[in-house]
Formats: C-alpha cells, sequence, structure tokens
C-alpha cells in the first residue's frame, strides 16, 4: 500500500490538516478523506467541472488537482459559502429561479459562478455562458442557471 | 356488448376479422368467449391464469392494469396491444 | 374539467423543500453514502463487442494485497431461462442476470465481468487487472439493418423473433415483431395528391446524466440485505435485486439516495446486485461506483434506429394514409422502445388510414434503457419531418397543415384507443400565435423550423402516507425519488386540499420499508400518479379532520363544511376553526391524525408540444448553432411552473445535443472510442440560447387537478423542428442523426 503524505492546508478559511497517497486527487481527499461531499465526481477527468472548487482564489477541477498539491494553499468549496444564518446571494438565485433539478451538478455551477463574480462582478449573458461551459447540466437547459447568475450578479454589485 | 378489436398479428384467427362484438363482463369471460368462436386465440393473448407479459390490455382507450379480473360496460372497447411501460420501456419478447 | 379553477397553491412557485440542501452541498447523493468499514467494489468489463468466454480465473487478484472478495457469474444463483415479472414490463431472467454478470459470452464492449472488493477503490481497481480472463472473439453486429440479415452473427442462439404471442421457428436477432393497422392503407395513399417517402437513420445516444451509477450494499448477519442507491424507483430495485439474486424481498431493504439525474437510465438495475453479491461474499459494506466510461459503455443508452415513413395527402391538405417502419436496437438484449415509437409516431394527427410496424433488433452494444419518451423521438424524427416536405410540396404553412389534420379528443390514435380530452391543436394554435413564429428571418443560411410531438404518459402505484403536526403543517411520507422538484409539486396538491401553504407540507422521500409501493419516477407519471395519491392522503386526513371538528362540537359530521383552510359549521352554531387550529386539538379529540392515498390511475392523459426554432448553418465549417427556441407543451395544469417550464427547457436541449452532435462512435471491432464528456458532446451553456417555454393548459380530465405529465414529451420534436430549420436554411433536408458539422458539410457537397 502506497505511503501517505502529510498535507496541511486551508480550507473555507480553517486550518486543516490530512494524510493522502500521493495518487488521490483534491476531490478524493474532500469526499473521502474529509467527508466534504458537496463536491461530486461526474467525470474525473476535468469535463464536467461537477467538482469544482477554488484554490488560491481560481477555479480549477478538484479532480484534476492531486490532494498533496494543495500543501499551503487556500481551498473554497460548496460548503464554506453560506454564513450560519444566511445563504449566499448566488444560493438564494438559484432557488429563487428554480435553477436547479437534480441538483448534481448545483455546486460545482455555484463554485464557478462565485468565481466569475469575484473577477467580473457585472457579466453579460454571454460572459455567463463563456464562463460556465465548463460545467454541464444536464436536465435544466441552463436558461434559469443563466438567469440566476445574471440575477445574483445583480444582486452582489448593488 | 363489448367490442374486442383484434391486433393486426392475431387476424388470422378471425378471417381478418378487426373488431369482435361478443358477451361478458370481465376481460377473462371476454377473451373466453373469444376463444369459442376463435379457437387458439386464448393461447397468443394469456399464459396460465394471467396476460401475457408481453400484452397489454386498453379499455374505453384507458390502460388497464392488464388483470383478467377487470371489469367490462356493455358497449367498452377493448383493445389488446404490446405492452409498453413509459419510462419502462421493456415490451418482453 | 374544461374551464379554469382558481387555485391557492397550485400554480404559485415556492422555492423548493430540498433547495437549501441541495445548493449548500448539504443532500446526500448516493456516492456521499459513508459507513464504518467499507469496501470499494470495482467492476471489470469486456474489451470485446462479442466473445464467447472461455475461462475466468481470479486467483491473482484474490491473492492481491487489500482485495476482500471476487465476484462473477458464478455466484449469481442459477437463472433458469424464464419470464420473471417484474411488476412492470416483463424480463427474461437469464437475460436479466447475464447483463449484470456474464455468464457465458460477452454482447457488447463494457459488458461486466467480473468484480473485486478492497480496501480502496485504486487497490479494487489494479485488482481488476489481475483477472485473467481468456475469450474466443466473435464477429460482431453493430447496426440494426444488418442484424435483421439473414445470415448476420447471432447473439442469442434461443432467441426467436415473437409477433403478439406467436414464436418463430428459426432463431434469429430480431426479438420481436409489432404492428398496428387501421382503416386500409392502400385505399388512402390512393386518394392522395401527393406522396412523400424517406428513410432516417439515427444514432446511439445517451442520458447523459451527470451523476455515475453508484450502490452500496450490507447484509447483517440475520440476513437483511440494505441497499443505499441512487435510483428512479427504490420498489424497482428491490424487485430486481430479489429476482437476480433469489432473494425474498422483505429480506430487502432500499434506501433512496438523492439521485443525480436518471432521464429512464436509473431504471434498470447494474452495479446493485454485484455490490450485494460482495457484501455478502466479504461480510462488509460494499460501494461500487461507476466511472464515466463504465457509464456509456456499461448502461442504457437509448436506440440507434432505422425508420421509413411514407405518407400522402390531398391538395387540400387532408392526410390521407400514413405507413411507418421502424427498426430499433435493444443493444445486446430485446427491450428496445419500439412499442412506444409506433404508439406515438403518428398521434398528433388524425388519420384515417395507417399502418405501422416496429421491430425489436439485437445488437453489439449496451442493452439499452428508457430514456425521455422512449422511441418516441427516433419516431418523430421521421414522421415530422415527412410532415414537413408534404407541407412544403402542398404549399400550406406546416403550423396551418398540423391544424388541418391536429388529433382531438374522440380521433382514433394509429394503435386502436380513441383519445380522452387533449390539447395538439392547442399546442399549435399556441405556436402559431408567438411572436417568434411570425418575427423575421430572412439572413442567408438562417432557417426556422417547426415539429409537434406526443407521449402517452403512464400512471402506474403510487403511496402517499401525510402525518398531521400538532402546529398545522403537515409530514408527507412518499416513495417517488426527486428527480427535478416533485418533492415540491407533490406536497403543493396536498397543500390545495387542506388549504394550507406549501410550506407547511414537510415532504420526505423513505426506503421500501417505510411507504406503501410506489414505482419508478418515469413515464413522466411523479407529478401525475404520486401527486394524486397525495390528493387521496390529503382528503382522507380532510375527512378524519372533519369528524375531529364535528367531535369538538357536538355535531354530526354532515355539519361540517371545510373550505380554504377553515372548517365551520352549517347546523345554525356559529362554529369555526382554522385547520392549524384544529390540529392542536387532535390530543383531546381522539389522538394522531394520519392519512393514506393510493392510487393506480388510467388515466394519465397524453401530452403534445409544438417547437419552433431558428438555425444559422456555416456554410464553411457544417455547424449548426440554435439562434432561437421556443418550446410550447400542454401542462394540464402547471402545479409548479418553474420546475414544468423546467422540464420543457431541459427536455428541448437533451433534444438538440441528439439532433447536433450525440452519437456513440464504434470502431469496427465494436468498440466505443468516444466514451468520455470530452468527445461525446453534449451541449453546454454556451452552445444554446435562452428557450422561451410556453405552457399551455388543457386540463387532464383523469386527475383530480388536470395534470399530465411533462417531463418526455419536449425531448419528441426537436430533432425534426431542427431538421426542418435546417432545410428551410439550406435546403436540404438531413435524414441522418446527428446533423453533425461533418454529415452537413458532406451533405452541402463540401467533403
Amino acid at each position: 500500500m502506497a505511503r501517505k503524505s502529510h498535507v496541511q492546508t486551508t480550507i473555507n478559511g480553517e486550518t486543516v490538516e490530512f494524510l493522502c497517497e500521493s495518487r488521490q486527487s483534491l476531490l478524493e481527499v474532500l469526499r473521502d478523506e474529509l467527508y466534504l461531499t458537496g463536491a461530486k465526481e461526474g467525470c474525473n477527468n476535468g469535463n464536467c467541472g461537477a467538482c469544482s472548487v477554488i484554490l488560491d482564489g481560481r477555479l480549477v477541477n478538484s479532480c484534476l488537482v492531486l490532494g498533496v498539491e494543495t500543501e499551503g494553499k487556500s481551498v473554497e468549496t460548496i460548503e464554506g459559502l453560506a454564513d450560519p444564518d444566511k445563504l449566499h446571494p448566488i444560493q438564494d438565485a438559484f432557488l429563487e429561479n428554480a435553477a436547479l433539478q437534480c441538483g448534481i451538478c448545483t455546486p460545482g455551477f455555484i463554485m464557478s459562478a462565485k468565481a466569475l463574480l469575484d473577477s467580473n462582478p457585472n457579466p453579460t449573458e454571454h460572459e455567463i455562458r463563456y464562463w460556465l461551459a465548463g460545467n454541464l447540466c444536464r436536465c435544466t437547459g441552463y436558461d434559469k442557471i443563466v438567469k440566476a447568475v445574471m440575477d445574483a450578479a445583480k444582486e452582489t454589485s448593488a | 356488448m363489448p367490442t374486442v378489436v383484434i391486433p393486426p398479428l392475431m387476424r388470422k384467427f378471425t378471417g381478418g376479422e378487426a373488431n369482435i362484438t361478443l358477451p361478458g363482463a370481465t376481460v377473462r369471460e371476454v377473451i373466453d368467449n373469444l376463444e369459442s368462436r376463435h379457437p387458439g386465440i386464448k393461447a397468443r393473448l394469456c399464459e396460465e391464469d394471467r396476460l401475457k407479459p408481453g400484452i397489454a390490455i386498453y379499455i374505453n382507450g384507458l390502460l388497464s392494469r392488464g388483470s383478467l379480473l377487470e371489469r367490462v360496460d356493455a358497449d367498452a372497447e377493448i383493445h389488446f396491444l404490446p405492452a409498453i411501460g413509459g419510462g419502462v420501456a421493456e415490451p418482453s419478447n | 374539467m374544461t374551464e379554469k379553477k382558481e387555485y391557492k397553491v397550485i400554480g404559485t412557485r415556492p422555492i423548493r423543500h430540498d433547495g437549501v440542501d441541495k445548493v449548500t452541498g448539504r443532500a446526500l447523493y448516493g456516492a456521499d453514502f459513508q459507513m464504518t468499514g467499507l469496501l470499494h467494489g470495482r467492476v471489470l468489463r469486456s474489451p470485446h463487442a462479442h466473445a464467447r468466454i472461455v475461462s475466468i480465473d481470479t486467483s491473482r487478484a484474490e491473492a492481491y494485497p487489500g482485495v476482500k472478495g471476487v465476484a462473477t457469474a458464478q455466484d449469481l444463483p442459477d437463472a433458469e431461462d424464464r419470464i420473471a415479472d417484474l411488476g412492470e414490463g416483463a424480463v427474461n431472467l437469464k437475460y436479466l442476470c447475464d447483463n449484470i454478470l456474464a455468464s457465458d459470452k460477452v454482447l457488447y464492449q463494457g459488458h461486466a465481468v467480473a468484480a473485486v472488493a478492497a480496501t480502496s477503490p485504486h487497490i479494487a481497481e489494479e485488482a481488476c487487472t489481475l483477472i485473467d480472463v481468456e475469450y474466443e472473439v466473435l464477429p460482431p453486429v453493430l447496426e440494426v439493418r444488418q442484424a435483421m440479415e439473414a445470415d448476420a452473427p447471432l447473439l442469442h442462439e434461443t432467441l426467436k423473433t415473437t409477433s403478439m404471442g406467436e414464436t418463430a421457428d428459426e432463431p434469429s436477432n430480431v426479438a420481436s415483431h409489432i404492428q398496428h393497422q387501421l382503416g386500409d392503407p392502400e385505399k388512402g395513399f390512393a386518394e392522395a395528391d401527393i406522396v412523400v417517402e424517406r428513410d432516417f437513420v439515427t444514432g446511439t445516444v445517451h442520458q447523459g446524466y451527470i451523476e455515475p451509477h453508484n450502490a452500496t450494499a450490507h447484509f447483517n448477519q440475520d440476513g437483511q440485505l440494505t441497499i443505499w442507491c441512487s435510483t428512479q424507483g427504490a420498489f424497482t430495485v428491490r424487485e430486481q435485486v430479489a429476482e437476480i439474486l433469489q432473494y425474498p424481498i422483505s429480506k430487502i431493504k432500499v434506501v433512496p439516495m438523492e439521485i443525480g439525474g436518471g432521464f429512464g437510465g436509473k431504471i434498470s438495475v447494474y452495479i446493485k446486485p454485484v455490490a450485494a453479491l460482495l457484501a455478502k461474499k466479504t461480510g462488509k459494506p460494499v460501494k461500487v461506483l461507476m466511472n464515466r466510461a463504465d457509464v456509456f459503455e456499461g448502461t442504457g443508452p437509448t436506440p440507434a434506429s432505422y425508420v421509413r415513413v411514407k405518407m400522402g395527402a390531398t391538395k387540400e391538405g387532408k392526410i390521407t394514409a400514413a405507413e411507418a417502419y421502424l427498426a430499433f436496437e435493444g443493444g445486446a438484449y430485446p427491450g428496445a422502445p419500439v412499442g412506444p415509437g409506433a404508439m406515438c409516431i403518428f398521434a398528433p394527427y388524425n388519420i384515417e388510414n395507417v399502418v405501422i410496424d416496429g421491430y425489436d433488433v439485437v445488437v453489439n452494444k449496451p442493452k439499452t434503457a428508457p430514456y425521455r419518451a422512449p422511441g418516441a423521438p427516433n419516431a418523430a424524427f421521421g414522421s415530422e419531418t415527412v410532415v414537413d416536405e408534404l407541407a412544403e410540396k402542398l404549399g400550406i404553412d406546416p403550423l396551418e397543415f398540423r391544424l388541418l389534420n391536429g388529433a382531438k379528443e374522440g380521433d382514433r390514435r394509429a394503435d386502436g384507443p380513441v383519445h380522452p380530452r387533449i390539447g395538439c391543436i392547442e399546442t399549435v394554435e399556441t405556436a402559431k400565435a408567438h411572436p417568434h413564429y411570425t418575427a423575421p428571418n430572412g439572413q442567408k443560411h438562417h432557417g426556422r423550423g417547426v415539429a409537434s410531438g406526443y407521449w402517452f404518459n403512464i400512471g402506474l402505484e403510487s403511496s402517499v402516507t401525510i402525518n398531521v403536526n400538532s402546529d398545522g403543517t403537515i409530514n408527507l411520507i412518499e416513495g417517488s425519488t426527486d428527480i427535478g422538484g416533485t418533492r415540491s409539486s407533490i406536497a403543493m396538491q396536498a397543500a390545495e386540499v387542506l388549504g394550507i401553504p406549501a410550506e407547511s407540507v414537510n415532504p420526505s422521500v423513505v426506503d421500501t420499508n417505510s411507504v406503501g409501493y410506489t414505482a419508478v419516477t418515469g413515464g413522466s407519471r411523479t407529478t401525475y400518479a404520486t401527486g394524486y395519491a397525495a390528493y387521496e392522503a390529503a382528503q382522507d386526513v380532510k375527512r378524519k379532520m372533519i369528524a375531529r371538528a364535528a367531535k369538538l362540537w357536538e355535531v354530526d359530521e354532515a355539519n361540517v363544511q371545510f373550505a380554504d383552510g377553515e372548517f365551520s359549521c352549517i347546523n345554525g352554531k356559529e362554529e369555526q376553526i382554522s385547520f392549524r387550529d384544529l390540529c392542536g386539538r387532535l390530543g383531546q379529540t381522539g389522538g394522531p391524525v394520519v392519512g393514506s392515498g393510493t392510487v393506480n390511475p388510467g388515466g394519465a392523459g397524453g401530452a403534445y408540444a409544438t417547437h419552433i426554432v431558428d438555425v444559422a448553418v456555416d456554410e464553411e465549417t457544417g455547424k449548426v448553432e440554435i439562434l432561437r427556441y421556443t418550446a410550447v407543451q400542454d401542462a394540464g395544469r402547471a402545479i409548479h411552473p418553474s420546475y414544468v417550464e423546467g422540464q420543457i427547457q431541459g427536455g428541448a436541449v437533451q433534444g438538440i445535443g441528439w439532433a447536433l452532435n450525440e452519437e456513440y462512435i464504434y470502431n469496427d471491432e465494436g468498440t466505443m472510442t468516444n466514451a468520455s464528456f470530452l468527445d461525446y458532446r453534449m451541449p453546454t451553456c454556451l452552445d444554446l440560447p435562452m428557450i422561451d417555454a410556453v405552457i399551455v393548459e388543457v386540463p387532464n380530465p383523469g386527475h383530480p387537478y388536470g395534470v399530465r405529465g411533462v417531463g418526455e414529451v419536449p425531448i419528441v420534436p426537436p430533432m425534426a423542428a431542427i431538421a426542418n430549420a435546417i432545410y428551410d436554411a439550406i435546403g436540404i433536408r438531413m435524414t441522418e442523426l446527428p446533423m453533425s458539422p461533418d454529415r452537413l458539410l458532406k451533405a452541402m457537397g463540401k467533403i
């Protein structure tokens, strides 16, 4: 059995230590070692975006990052987005707009949308579609997701 | 009396006739009466004491849940169709 | 019930009950399930499309450190060649078992051969490479027309064609033949002034749900088997696992976790019995997850098909006859949805003379599974293209042509039954009046197309229990897994009956030990049938609460009225009490109130859709861009309009993917060469405009609130609508799906 490495990182603002095999992806570490199962595995090769998290301010597919690579870095996941008594405006906008059906892609879309609005608070519809093209949704046809992100942008930039 | 619409692939039993009117208060009675008039047809519709899994009954345009015990009105129109499960499309062989 | 009724809850847009869990990452899907002592399973799959298994040697894998157990078909109970009734539809048990773990032959690349349980998923994966399987490779047959030829390689030596109960003498890849006939087609064609006949080919496509299949199983020492999984139907999983393992249903509990999409593809079981076998062998809980390639190669796509359609009409625009030949690939085992295809193909029209022949044919591809209106899109691609051509040749507007021939209540469907109240005409009229239809669209290589579609919808069994809380809320217990907001659409129907807000209902989807039998979330039945059960359960609560009010006021029950959430006395006493306040007094009037409802309704009520699409065809690259899309659909009654729109939009976009990009690409050996989301190209949001979903409401007489299923029909029209738009843009009739850039370039003579 492969020897495990010790990794110290920051997840959702908290310092976290874990042991992982060097072949384990960040997605596996989040889900199987830390029980943060909000990031989902849809393809495990960077095509569906269901595992999207933010690593040092940059949107990544956590299935394409190794767990050991997060040493000393900062990871934001869906679990850290809401305040204890209040959802993040993007989460509210997804609910208000009925922007989810089965919900499996939703955490990835929300993290992706957050990364977009962090860097571009007033995106056009085309910019939203371009940015979110790395996240697949099979249920909604994207209509209500795009509208939710447009609404969230209005809310956060107001 | 109820009318049975014979599926095209079974009309050889009825000499090509498509619509057969015959007595019966339940699906079972209707099939039994059909069998006595056109011997051989029941074996194509039923096995043991039930409809063959590949066959569905529509009574007056509504999918019946397939029981031979289903009651039929005096003026009912009965269709035997390939069984279809909607989202569970498993027509049997 | 044709007039519009006023409702308090129905038709509003509350936040869905499971919404917060799903936007915060809290909701637990099948793969999220954790348990102490959990082992991880992995399935070894066939590299060959068609081969005899000579031997399987698992000894090296079993000796690998960390491996706790290996299973093959040898571990399954002997599958007698018999028919097992699985509640809905019938399945040949040997086929069912062989598709779980191949016994004598592998019939498609990706066919499961063996499985390993180990202490980590990586070890299980490594151990799979240590299983030695000797194959005798056989020639594959990969296309439906080839498979039907007399000298085609046979997949099953014992399979013989059945035609409505009659079995042929010789083995064949044709599993069944069905036929519908109405009137006199020959006479009908003789009466036509114009006849159009074309043949069509559609590719193999996948449901494409984002969540791969998953299952965790555990056997207790007392023999109790529990399975945690994502499924469209927990009870169906219980039945299938019971059949495959020959184990009593009373000893199996299936716990439905949240489900990440299904579209029909999560009804059949694949790895659930495998997880159970491994759990039995190891004495530990075992979690088996598929990866994306497993999903493409090992689970149900929807069939490729060959469709020939011939239709005739008079100069005045009346369709006089129609003929269809449908040959669908069932994949490795019988079960292509050619029945639904045959039922739906001409259903938007009232045609007196029709003949339809359908064939279910096995080929060396994964066994097909239902996919959103299974069979109907393949069929409608043909018929709706031919209808467009008829209208064009007659110089009649295509929607006007549909109005001239549109199916109405009392008309006879080609397969025989008479239509109840349907909204076919209404969807066409609404599309015709929509601003999209009259908007200018004159640019070069831009085109507009329309198409209609039908899906019959199903009813089936549903059960609901309602427990009344003392604070005026209710807990609603149901067995329909929530794949797209149905907790809310079901809860809202109970809320409407009891005059309480949607937020006062706590809906829970529970396991198979905790609610009455409920059929799958499929066939567009959940809001219809489980909603109907919720209505009945709420009526039961209402009756019981009326008895409590009568007791409280010491009057006869007949003297208590209930309206708008208030009980009142109608015998002269000035008594009144709200539902909420009466809930607080249950203890003193007799104890808890529990209501239940069970249904198996026959009046699902068919659904119609008419779509309009504008496209631009890039002459240089052959790429088709969707510029504008409008989808009109009869929902009967939209309980939660946002989620009805969502179904319409999602279905339309799956249809767009099917029309333009999606297909399984095979090499000559029968290996799928594009088993990833990179190469199997589903639409992204950058490929699409907004999808304008327009809801028409023609109430279904078979439901107390008029609900019709909405989930499936929106995938029926898009392929033909887009093909018709491409014709409008470049003057070429596309007859093969997908209408990908290479096919367009070929059609335009560019390559």
